[in-house]
């Protein structure tokens, strides 16, 4: 990849949990890694989130979530990015996603769903190596 | 010479001889040994560690002033501390069984979760609150569900702490409004609300209003409840959430008790004298993995806090200066691989807890990474408090580890360190200047990168995670909230409006905006307003209205 | 996507291309430039304000409540938030846009966040075209934050046509903000956080600075309180900014400098071209890399040398 192009994360956090230390926690990973990151803050809504990652021209959107919320949010941020005809963003989910929800999320179009106890590395790794840039 | 002087030097004399003989073949399994929070870990500490120590000044006895020791004079030989489990989900009706469940299982309080939309004021009809209905507690949209909550259960009897901040004030009055309708007065009502906002615009993120009229609503109730409820704990100090986001213990302490400060400060400033509320202050911590550190650490908040009250804000009575606090073992140390170890870290963390004189404990239950818990988890949890209580003897002496070169050590550097943070903080104008600045959150989000870099790079081991993985194929039966539970908790909603007194709840709701806007205590308003059944999200869109809402804005 | 697409869509006010032309500007991507060359006769109409001031000086809530006041004066507005990149990783955490969240779904307002990319002078390198292709898109403000407050952090001027230094009331020893470089090109001062003891102790530091400032000047810069949590004093700087265009207009100052800059951006692609170029040329020839060993053994001088090339390669046809 040329110096030029880097790739660009937003990191959100959809609904009303605000626990955020892991998704701070991750978005400095990234700065880390050379990306450059968008962190929302707390309280997006699916299209505030779909609207930042559009105009900010996001590659990846990572959507940090703990209150269980996930199986009403994520499926609707992918809805609204159909509509706009942003398929060729990555968008992957982390926090607490049980493992019996994971399928339907990959279907709805979430690419992985990092879990507790991830390495930083893996989720660099995967994002590195699957961002369209 | 003296005696801690000849020891020096006699285990000078030890650790170039003896010690040397061993690590010459053996090395030590580490160069450098430290705690969770980074304090340096000597091989062995002796009488030389702990010789500026002075019993009388410094321990004293538990009961009295500085309350190293504990609170109780009696600790927990008069009375186990309570074992209280946070939960609620769903539906009051779903939350109420588990209530139950508990209570018959042995427990001796009651905490209760509230979901996310209760939390920040929302009705369950609210379009923020779709999909979070019930989801992390119960949902509560009206006094109507707090009824059924407590269907049942005697609130002259069972002790309940609430955990709810922004709209604190709100669910206190339902609850009086609940006991009132079982005929029990506020005076004798036992509990908590944590009503802590300034944790929350720092590590928790449940927060509605501004600062400056979310202190308001907090010394209000200060005020009202030390006038009409001498038995309720106004505020938990929390600490718990800052160690969660990633602190250390040193900064959970410090942070805390910052916190505290901020609020004494508060409170004096309308006019409450010190001595009138100070005593119902209460706190919360958390219990993390190094065993030795934690019982140090809440040592060290008991001693630092009662010398806080009694220089700084010159409190008359002891109780004024008493650090009385609940625990919950640490969530962020739960793994969601191999669970089934989460039990044995949970029973580490209770017994830190106990160690440390906790007043009332929450065991996590061994699914936290995995969900909310099972009937057969939350069981388990309570056992552990159970078995520790009544067959492990730890609450048969006081303060066992007192006298501890180690432990005595270890509270002393965590007073300290904690005392220089505190320190700092004032200089910055307390901790609401701390938290605008965006110090605190900062000095959080540091020690939660550091301890995941150490976790990622192996230097810090998580059984099971980074060590001792497993292929895992087992599969968990964990909880899952009813996706009917948010349809029909919007029906009752619905109908509950329907049904109530429309005129009454205009009336009431304009009393409360008129406080609001004023100076008069909210309480009685709001007691007013939650009897007509004026539904939480109308009661807080109220002061939104006149307090205007809180925008973060830190990284 | 096509040239064609994207100024059609630019010009069309569709957000999607406008944030994807801006995505192919930072990657230097040869169809922006395309894109940006049949857009240039659609821009000159943005009024683009520069923001620039130490850190915790509140730029961002600053620039959210100014927009929100524009808004209300039914402007359309565009905002470029830049953050400095780790020169070690070449990351960034661009936390400007979590300050803007008031806005977040006003479709009138678009919101850019960009890292410097290792660029010095307080800008990204792409800046300037970006600032370019939202004018194109029809906005009628443009606010463009820079990364902070540094004597050599004053590339803003290049690209804004009012610049608001911001400034808080600090305890003396701390917030040297204004330095000299930054003094020069203000247009406006602004002290923010007014509610914070010594805010008119700065005010008039500030205006003692101005004072003895002896250069011949059309504009004294105003300096003002603002208080961006309360919105005290942001109508005032609102009207301020618009007066500065005004004023800018009236005195021919803003054709002036309309030429000046054109001159001087001409002259910088050029310059870039001819580099580009001649480096192209050069890159991998025998005779370049003996050239520069002769010059490392002192058997030929430096000088020379450049002579000799840029006559033998620049001029001359290449084979």
């Amino acid at each position: 990849m040329s110096s030029s192009k880097k790739i660009r994360v937003l990191v959100a956090k959809p609904g009303l949990d605000g626990h955020d230390r892991g998704a701070k926690v991750v978005a400095r990973a990234l700065r880390d890694a050379g990306m450059e990151v968008i962190y929302t803050g707390l309280r997006q809504t699916p299209e505030m989130i779909v609207r930042a990652a559009l105009d900010e021209g996001a590659h990846v959107i990572g959507l940090s979530i703990l209150s269980g919320a996930h199986n009403a949010l994520f499926p609707r941020v992918m809805e609204l990015l159909k509509k706009e005809g942003a398929d060729d963003i990555l968008v992957v989910g982390g926090g607490i996603i049980p493992e019996d929800d994971i399928p339907t999320l990959k279907k709805a179009g979430i690419a992985e769903v990092f879990g507790p106890g991830t390495p930083l590395e893996e989720i660099v790794e995967y994002i590195r190596k699957n961002a369209k840039v | 010479m003296g005696q801690e002087d000849k020891i020096s030097k006699a285990k000078e004399r030890w650790e170039k001889e003896t010690v040397e003989r061993t690590t010459s073949r053996y090395p030590e399994r580490k160069t450098q040994f430290e705690t969770i929070s980074g304090l340096p870990i000597d091989r062995l500490y002796t009488p030389a560690n702990t010789k500026g120590i002075d019993y009388l000044r410094d321990l004293g006895f538990p009961g009295e002033f500085p309350f190293t020791r504990g609170v109780q004079p009696t600790g927990y030989r008069g009375r186990f501390w309570t074992m209280r489990q946070y939960s609620g989900f769903a539906t009051a009706k779903e939350s109420n069984e588990r209530f139950h469940f508990l209570l018959d299982q042995g427990q001796t309080g009651l905490s209760v979760a509230f979901d996310l939309p209760t939390q920040i004021g929302y009705d369950s009809d609210h379009p923020l609150a779709q999909g979070e209905v019930g989801r992390v507690g119960v949902a509560i949209d009206s006094l109507a569900d707090m009824e059924v909550l407590f269907s049942g259960i005697p609130l002259d009897k069972v002790s309940t702490s609430m955990t709810i901040n922004a709209p604190a004030a709100v669910l206190l009055a339902m609850y009086v409004a609940v006991a009132e309708k079982q005929g029990v007065s506020m005076e004798k009502l036992r509990g908590t609300i944590q009503n802590d906002i300034l944790k929350e615009y720092v590590a928790r993120g449940t927060y509605i209003f501004p600062p400056r009229p979310s202190m308001r609503l907090i010394t209000d109730v200060f005020s009202f409840c030390s006038a009409h409820m001498p038995l309720w704990n106004t505020i938990s100090i929390s600490g718990y959430h800052i160690r969660e986001a990633g602190s250390t213990a040193v900064q959970e302490v410090a942070f805390t008790l910052a916190d505290g400060i901020a609020y004494v400060e508060a409170a004096l400033a309308v006019g409450l004298d010190v001595d009138q509320f100070a005593s119902r202050l209460s706190f919360f911590f958390g219990s993390h993995s190094d065993f030795l550190e934690e019982i140090s650490k809440f040592r060290a908040a008991r001693r630092l806090w009662a010398r806080i009250m009694r220089e700084r804000f010159r409190a008359k009575k002891d109780s004024s200066c008493r650090l009385r606090f609940h625990t919950q073992t640490a969530g962020c140390t739960l793994t969601a691989q191999q669970p089934d170890n989460n039990v044995v870290r949970v029973t580490l963390q209770a017994l830190q807890a106990v160690l440390g004189g906790t007043q009332s404990l929450h065991t996590n239950s061994r699914d936290e990474a995995l969900s909310l818990p099972t009937q057969e988890s939350v069981q388990i949890a309570l056992r552990t408090q159970q078995i520790i209580a009544y067959e492990s003897g730890v609450g048969d002496t006081v303060d066992p580890l007192a006298g501890s070169y180690y432990i005595e050590t270890l509270t002393n550097e965590i007073e300290t360190r904690a005392a220089e943070y505190i320190t700092k903080i004032n200089e910055m104008g307390g901790a609401p200047a701390a938290i605008e600045s965006g110090f605190i959150q900062r000095e959080i989000h540091n020690a939660a990168y550091e301890f995941q870099k150490q976790v990622d790079d192996g230097t810090r081991t998580v059984v099971g995670v980074n060590r001792f993985a497993v292929d895992e194929e087992q599969h968990f039966d964990y909880l899952k909230v009813r996706p009917e539970v948010e349809k029909e908790q919007v029906a009752r909603l619905t109908k509950m409006k329907a049904e109530r007194d429309d005129a009454l709840v205009t009336s009431a709701l304009a009393e409360v905006r008129a406080a609001a806007e004023g100076t008069d205590n909210l309480m009685p308003p709001l007691l007013k307003a939650v009897k007509a059944y004026a539904t939480l999200g109308e009661i807080c869109d109220v002061l939104r209205d006149v307090f205007g809402e809180y925008k973060a804005a830190d990284m | 996507m096509s040239v064609d697409e994207l100024v059609n869509g630019v010009l069309g006010r569709k957000r999607r291309f406008l944030a994807r032309l801006i995505s192919l500007i930072e990657n230097e991507d040869a169809v922006a430039v395309d894109a940006l060359s049949r857009l240039y006769k659609h821009t000159g109409k943005a009024h683009v304000v520069g923001v620039t001031g130490p850190p915790g000086s509140g730029k961002s809530s600053l620039v959210t409540k100014i927009t929100a006041e524009f808004r209300k004066r039914d402007k359309t507005i565009g905002i470029i938030a830049v953050d400095p990149s780790s020169p070690f990783t070449g990351g960034a955490l661009l936390g400007d846009r979590i300050r803007m969240q008031e806005h977040s779904l006003d479709d009138e307002v678009y919101v850019r966040s960009m890292g410097t990319r290792g660029h010095l002078g307080g800008l990204a390198r792409a800046t300037s075209d970006a600032v370019r292709a939202i004018d194109a898109y029809g906005k009628d403000i443009i606010f463009v934050e820079t990364v902070g407050a540094g004597q050599s952090e004053v590339e803003v001027v290049d690209v804004a046509h009012t610049i608001i230094v911001t400034d808080v009331p600090g305890s003396g020893d701390d917030i040297q903000a204004i330095k000299a470089g930054i003094m020069e090109i203000a247009d406006i001062f602004v002290v923010n956080k007014s509610d914070l003891p010594g805010a008119e102790k700065k005010v008039t530091e500030i205006n003692a600075m101005l004072d003895i400032d002896t250069r011949e000047r059309t504009w004294r810069p105003p300096v003002m309180l603002t208080n961006s949590r309360t919105g005290d004093g942001i109508p005032e700087l609102a009207d301020m900014i618009v007066r500065h265009r005004d004023h800018l207009v009236e005195s021919g100052e803003m054709e002036e400098r309309g030429f000046q800059r054109s001159r001087d951006e001409l002259e910088d692609i050029m310059r870039f071209k001819l580099t580009q170029e001649l480096c192209q040329k050069l890159q991998g020839r025998p005779e370049y890399e003996n050239a520069i060993k002769r010059i490392a053994g002192r058997k030929e001088d430096p000088y020379t040398v450049a002579e000799r090339l840029i006559a033998e390669f620049l001029f001359k046809e290449s084979r």
